[in-house]
């Protein structure tokens, strides 16, 4: 049975009607109904006669419950000619549809079923409005649900009516206690039993804990120990010798010995093979720093001094740091001369005054000190022990001696009064206006003010000294002192006391120094000794030129030993001068020198009895000379005592090397390494090692232009500065590059006439630089300039041994 | 330690033979602590200035002291 409700016609029963059926109820296909008549209405009394007949064979049968309730006496069974429900008839359910098909049976078929849908679905038509009339209620069934729903007594209700007398009522009531076990039956109890069946275990419980702290006092008592002398053992255990014997020879340390050695032995050769001590860590650390990336400034400008007054159209021919003030540099000018002026010093004019002038990094523009001095300075030195004693050697071959102990107080303090100056003209702002006429009147007077002039206070008789200009001077340390004949003695005083000075005229002179203050009494002795001579204790007031002598000690004069033929000595460089090395310690013992001293140590000067003294013996006399013509001699100064007569012979065997062409204007001992020597001259600079006789170790190539001047590194012992007459400087890096420098710095326009490093603190190094102009620059030597890397010494070290080597 | 033969001089080598006595038994019995089947064969030290290499056994003790080589 196709449920029609699918297909919207839930009143349409498709059924098949067997030709049995057909007879029975008339209804036979093309006799009694046909296509156009379809409709056939058959009582229901027949069906439910026909389904009681024949059951379940009965084509009624599915249908059965519908006809069963179907409200009318007749149903409407519409023959299907085309099979439109599926089967030949089908049977309509309610009274509606059987109406609907049965009145209007003119209509085709779709229409009908079309409006049977309309119909059902309630579509729009447009009917005209009627108001709704009623209509007996029809019963759809519901009844009957309401039926089964509702809530009817069942059994009649039962009444119970309970009477008492009356005269119960009110009457007052007596209780009593009866104890429910002790009658029977009087209680039901239900006792509770274990049900087998049931059990819940418990897995959870929940239990509230409270924790008290137990108080509970105990008390201990501890043994103190303390360590006492049980026993004293003050010399070791030892064997006896017999003792030693036996068990030396006994098997077990033989076996002992055969088991262990050769662990030993492994460990002996991992020792050998490599340095175990070796702090990788820090050396790659310092690797870092060195090689990241190429620094692009080595040389940071600091400064630059010059004075128009004094220094114009002159040339600076010597710097020189002041030891121990931080920021001072004394320069030297002189004439700027051609080759030919320098040698006929006769024809020269002095127009200007010379002077040595002393700049404060804190002034540039006023010079703080002038040193008066007669000629031209080719050179001068602080001396290493006091830096008031300044020694020069003039162009004309005389040496100088000033002494600035009263300026040193004003060169100290010239930071403050700088800072004093910049002070004041912060507070120009607020000043008013008269204070601003005061304040520049004092600048202009300052800017007037001349730097004190200091006199020399020692100048070396002209006899006696050099005939040509004293072209190197150097103070010799402090520990040795030279006497007459040439043997070194030990110097008591620590004070430098002796000069040696050399020139072109082929002589190397030593001086001590004469004593510079008068002392208070005069003592007999001091009048006698023929070199000392006094100046007044106010120095410039001195009309009285001094001319008693000051003579040198020794003079040496250095000539070819088999030739005779003199040389001429431009500079000089002995064994023992080593100052720089150390330049922190020397100006700590310097500094407390100074502050007690209030008299010059010179004052109490003698010359020594040399019985008391010791003769040092180890000091080493060589010395290196570079001289005018490029050669570079090699002797030393100790004077034999020739056995025949009893005058000293100077000068041994020496020996001489021509490498550079032009005059050497550089002759300086590494201050890293005593034997190892920088000279230069010309179109080239070697480098030397003393002891090796075959050649210089390094010795570069000639260059385009001249090399003037050449100075070590402080600070770094493969680093050396050179500078050239385009006013450029070179800076040479052994340890990276040996052909060429490594970095070049242009300084001036003009020729580089000196160069002169400092070390003023441990992170600030300057190199002075002078050129033709009278032009001081100042430059800061930037870091990676100024430090050496992890064992620059050692490399720098093993890079000469090598070159030694490569030399034999 | 008692020593036996010696290069150095008799005081160091006494402290050398007491002190380092007792370090070769301490770091034997820390090396057995840790795995009784192990034993100490060789103990090295090494300072700032000197290497100091000790081999020990049952009855004796070999002691060297080197310098770092440079």
């Amino acid at each position: 049975v196709i449920l029609l409700s699918f297909i919207g016609h839930p009143e349409i029963f498709p059924l098949v009607f067997t030709t049995k059926t057909q007879e029975i109820f008339n209804c036979r296909v093309d006799e009694d109904v046909t296509e156009e008549n379809c409709f056939k209405l058959i009582k229901k009394e027949d069906i439910i006669q026909d389904l009681k007949t024949r059951a379940t064979i009965s084509d009624f049968h599915p249908i059965k419950k519908v006809v069963l309730e179907y409200p009318g006496e007749e149903l409407l069974v519409v023959f299907d000619a085309k099979f439109q429900y599926g089967q030949n008839f089908y049977f309509v359910a309610s009274e509606e549809a059987k109406e609907n098909l049965l009145k209007p049976p003119e209509t085709a078929e779709e229409k009908e079923e079309e409006k049977e849908e309309e119909n059902r679905e309630e579509t729009l038509e447009v009917h005209p409005y009627k108001p709704p009339v009623h209509k007996p209620w029809v019963s759809l069934g519901s009844e009957k649900e309401v039926e089964e729903e509702s809530v009817k007594d069942t059994i009649t209700k039962i009444k119970y009516m309970i009477s008492r007398v009356r005269r119960k009522f009110g009457a007052p009531i007596t209780f009593t206690d009866k104890n429910a076990s002790h009658v029977k039956d009087s209680y039901v109890e239900c006792t509770s039993y274990q049900d087998k069946t049931y059990s819940i275990k418990m897995l959870e419980k929940n239990v509230g804990i409270q924790m008290v702290p137990k108080l509970r006092e105990a008390s201990t008592q501890t043994k103190w120990t303390y360590p006492k002398n049980a026993a004293t053992q003050y010399f070791p255990r030892q064997l006896s010798s017999e003792e030693k014997e036996e068990s030396l020879s006994s098997e077990k340390l033989k076996e002992f010995l055969t088991s262990v050695h050769l662990r030993m032995e492994i460990a002996l050769q991992q020792n050998e093979i490599m340095n175990a001590f070796f702090d990788d860590w820090k050396a790659l650390a310092e690797d870092e720093s060195s090689s990241g990336g190429k620094p692009d400034v080595y040389l940071k400008a600091y400064q630059s001094f010059t004075d128009l007054r004094h220094l114009k159209d002159r040339t600076i021919s010597w710097v020189c740091w002041h030891p121990t003030i931080y920021g001072i540099i004394a320069v030297s000018a002189g004439e700027r001369l051609s080759y030919e002026e320098q040698v006929n010093l006769s024809d020269k004019s002095l127009l200007q005054q010379s002077v040595i002038l002393f700049w404060s990094f804190f002034d540039p523009i006023h010079p703080q000190l002038m040193l008066e001095c007669p000629e031209d300075i080719y050179c001068f030195q602080f001396s290493p022990s006091d830096p008031n004693i300044i020694a020069g050697g003039c162009i004309n071959g005389q040496v100088i001696l000033w002494d600035i102990s009263q300026h040193e107080e004003k060169l100290q303090n010239a930071k403050t009064v700088a800072d004093g100056i910049e002070i004041t003209a912060v507070n120009m702002v607020n000043a008013s206006i008269l204070n601003m006429l005061e304040y520049i009147y004092m600048l202009w007077g300052k800017m007037g003010e001349e730097p004190p002039l200091v006199r020399y206070c020692a100048v070396s008789s002209i006899q006696y000294s050099h005939e040509k200009p004293v072209t190197d001077i150097h103070w010799l340390p402090d520990y040795f002192e030279d006497n007459r004949m040439g043997a070194t003695f030990e110097n008591r005083a620590e004070t430098c006391v002796q000069l040696v000075t050399c020139s072109p005229d082929g002589s190397v002179l030593f001086w001590d120094i004469p004593a510079t203050k008068l002392p208070e009494q005069p003592s007999s002795e001091k009048v006698k000794e023929e070199e000392t001579f006094y100046v007044p204790p106010d120095v410039p007031d001195t009309s009285k030129h001094p001319d008693v002598c000051w003579k040198p000690l020794i003079k040496i004069n250095l000539r070819e030993s088999d030739t005779n033929i003199e040389y001429g000595p431009i500079r000089i460089s002995l064994k023992e001068l080593h100052y720089h090395s150390k330049p922190s310690e020397k100006v700590q013992s310097l500094n407390a020198l100074e502050v007690p001293a209030k008299e010059s140590p010179y004052t109490e000067m003698s010359i020594p009895s040399s019985k008391n003294l010791k003769v040092l013996e180890n000091i080493s006399t060589d010395f290196f000379v570079g001289t005018e013509d490029g050669e570079i001699v090699y002797s030393d100064w100790e004077m034999e005592i020739h056995s025949d007569s009893a005058k000293p012979v100077s000068q041994k065997h020496a020996q001489k090397y021509i490498i550079h062409t032009e005059t050497i204007n550089t002759l300086q001992r590494s201050p890293f390494f005593k034997d190892i020597i920088l000279s230069v001259g010309g179109r080239n600079f070697a480098i030397w090692r003393e002891g090796v006789t075959n050649g210089p170790i390094l010795q570069s190539s000639c260059s385009a232009g001249r090399y003037t001047a050449g100075q070590w590194s402080l600070t770094r012992p493969g680093v050396f500065f050179i500078g050239r007459d385009d006013g450029n400087i070179d800076i040479w890096d052994i340890l990276k590059k040996t052909h060429e420098p490594s970095h070049l710095q242009n300084i001036s326009k003009s020729t580089i006439t000196f160069i002169s490093p400092w070390t003023a603190s441990p992170n600030q190094h300057f190199l002075a630089v002078s050129d033709d102009l009278g032009v001081l620059h100042v430059w800061e030597i930037c870091q990676p300039l100024s430090h050496p890397s992890s064992n620059e010494d050692a490399n720098v070290l093993d890079y000469f041994e090598r070159e030694v080597k490569y030399l034999k | 330690g008692i020593p036996i033969r010696t290069t150095l001089d008799n005081s160091t080598t006494v402290q050398y033979a007491g002190l380092l006595q007792q370090l070769t038994m301490k770091a034997r019995s820390t090396v057995r602590d840790i795995d009784p089947q192990n034993d100490l064969t060789f103990l090295r030290i090494r300072s700032k200035k000197h290497e100091i290499m000790v081999a020990p056994d049952k009855e004796y003790l070999l002691i060297v002291i080197q310098n770092p080589c440079e």
